[in-house]
């Protein structure tokens, strides 16, 4: 077994062509179509790692600044991301209650950890288990998108409940936050090139 | 004249960069990379008319989506009303604008554009060779669809029906019922079209025509097996 790029082969990222290439570093652009072409992402654990750390920075004030908060005639209150699914929780929906817990919370927080499990092995030069990180790396990638579950919640109450005086919803600051860390994570997950999980193997001579 | 899904094809999987014959491929089959698992190739019995079918329907979905009200609140003798628009809309107003933008761009720009493309490159296809511009419509197609979250989108607004229906009661609308039906039948484009047949009939960048064109017969579905 060996990769295309042992072979002085290069596969487009656009098309999948498959391009001989007369050098490795520069090897131009796709002849079908015409997107530029590289052995490897540039600069891909750079700029994973960067977009990773951005978004665990923001990843704090989403959780802990309220996304909406509630004017009634009679008070003011605000929720945070955990306290809506305790709303709905208590309001007896514990399965939406999962749901907003499993895409709000866990999703983000699994995919920073995933992210920089795949980051730092891939430093490392680890050859360990290189099936299930990249298996782990489709995951991230397919599922990153339904963080964005708390975003639509929000804008669609807010949309809705605007009774006032009697009743209305404002956004609060974590809104911005929490779809920074949606955003930068998938930006982050688009930005990693998998098949550098490979090369390590692939150095080590035949090893499988 | 040969066809090139008739016969084996070498490439390199986007997921480990391995060397690897995909044979041709049955209707409903898949291939994946022997190394890392990841998806190499599918066999689609129509990839070209059977998912543009399903994209004229999806822009009919879709327009109606949009301009019909998606649900409606009835609170204390006071009616709002709300498009997928006015989720975004109201964002903006409330003082959240960066929130209004990417709202508005996951749930109405991005799904509208990717089925624009998708429309076009399916439409520009069934005449090989398509012009190269097409290829790059197809690019724009892809690089929008992991932002296109109708299905995301529906999700929310269900959970956010739960939590307002205690406070007041909430009827849905037309336009609900429409991007449920969108969001069925962008996953029946995705399950019928096939990017890869889709190259094969593009002009090349360096201005060759397809190496290996699909003839007439091949065209109308018949000839793959």
């Amino acid at each position: 077994m060996t990769s295309a790029a042992r072979q002085g082969l290069v596969s487009c990222l656009t098309c999948r062509l498959l391009t001989r290439t007369a050098s490795p570093t520069a090897p131009g652009h796709c002849p079908r179509c015409g997107a530029r072409m590289v052995v490897r992402r540039h600069h891909s654990l750079q700029r994973t790692w960067a977009l990773v750390i951005a978004a665990a920075i923001c990843y704090v004030p989403a959780n802990v600044l309220p996304v909406l908060t509630t004017t009634t005639v009679a008070s003011t209150g605000s929720d945070t991301i955990m306290g809506g699914v305790v709303y709905l929780y208590q309001s007896g929906s514990w399965p939406l209650a999962l749901i907003v817990l499993i895409a709000s919370v866990m999703i983000p927080l699994g995919k920073l950890i995933a992210l920089g499990h795949l980051l730092i092995s891939v430093q490392r030069g680890s050859v360990a288990n290189p099936r299930d990180r990249s298996r782990l790396y489709r995951v991230v990638d397919v599922i990153g998108r339904w963080s964005m579950l708390d975003v639509f919640v929000d804008s669609f109450t807010v949309a809705l409940v605007q009774l006032s005086p009697l009743m209305s919803v404002q956004p609060g600051p974590g809104v911005v936050f929490f779809m920074a860390v949606v955003v930068l994570t998938m930006l982050a997950a688009q930005s990693f090139d998998p098949r550098l999980i490979w090369d390590p193997a692939e150095g080590q001579g035949e090893a499988r | 004249m040969t066809y090139s899904h008739h016969k084996e094809e070498t490439i390199a999987c986007p997921g480990c960069d391995l060397l690897q014959r995909v044979p041709h491929i049955r209707s409903g089959g898949k291939a994946r990379c022997p190394r890392c698992g990841e998806l190499v190739g599918i066999g689609r019995r129509d990839p070209i008319d059977l998912p543009l079918a399903f994209t004229i329907t999806a822009a009919i979905a879709f327009l109606v989506a949009n301009t019909m009200p998606l649900m409606s609140l009835h609170a204390v003798g006071r009616e709002a009303q709300t498009t997928i628009i006015g989720g975004a809309y109201q964002m903006w107003l409330e003082g959240s604008q960066i929130t209004a933008v990417i709202v508005a761009f996951c749930a109405v720009l991005a799904p509208g554009f990717q089925l624009l493309f998708l429309l076009v490159v399916l439409i520009a296809v069934r005449r090989p060779p398509a012009p190269m511009w097409v290829g790059g419509m197809l690019r724009s197609a892809h690089m929008v669809a992991p932002w296109s979250m109708t299905e995301v989108m529906l999700l929310g607004i269900l959970v956010a029906l739960v939590k307002i229906a205690q406070l007041a009661k909430v009827e849905a609308g037309i336009g609900m019922f429409a991007a449920g039906a969108f969001i069925g039948l962008i996953a029946a484009i995705l399950v019928t079209y096939d990017a890869d047949e889709i190259w094969k009939r593009i002009r090349w960048a360096d201005g060759q025509d397809p190496p290996l064109l699909p003839t007439a017969a091949d065209l109308s579905g018949k000839a793959v097996r």
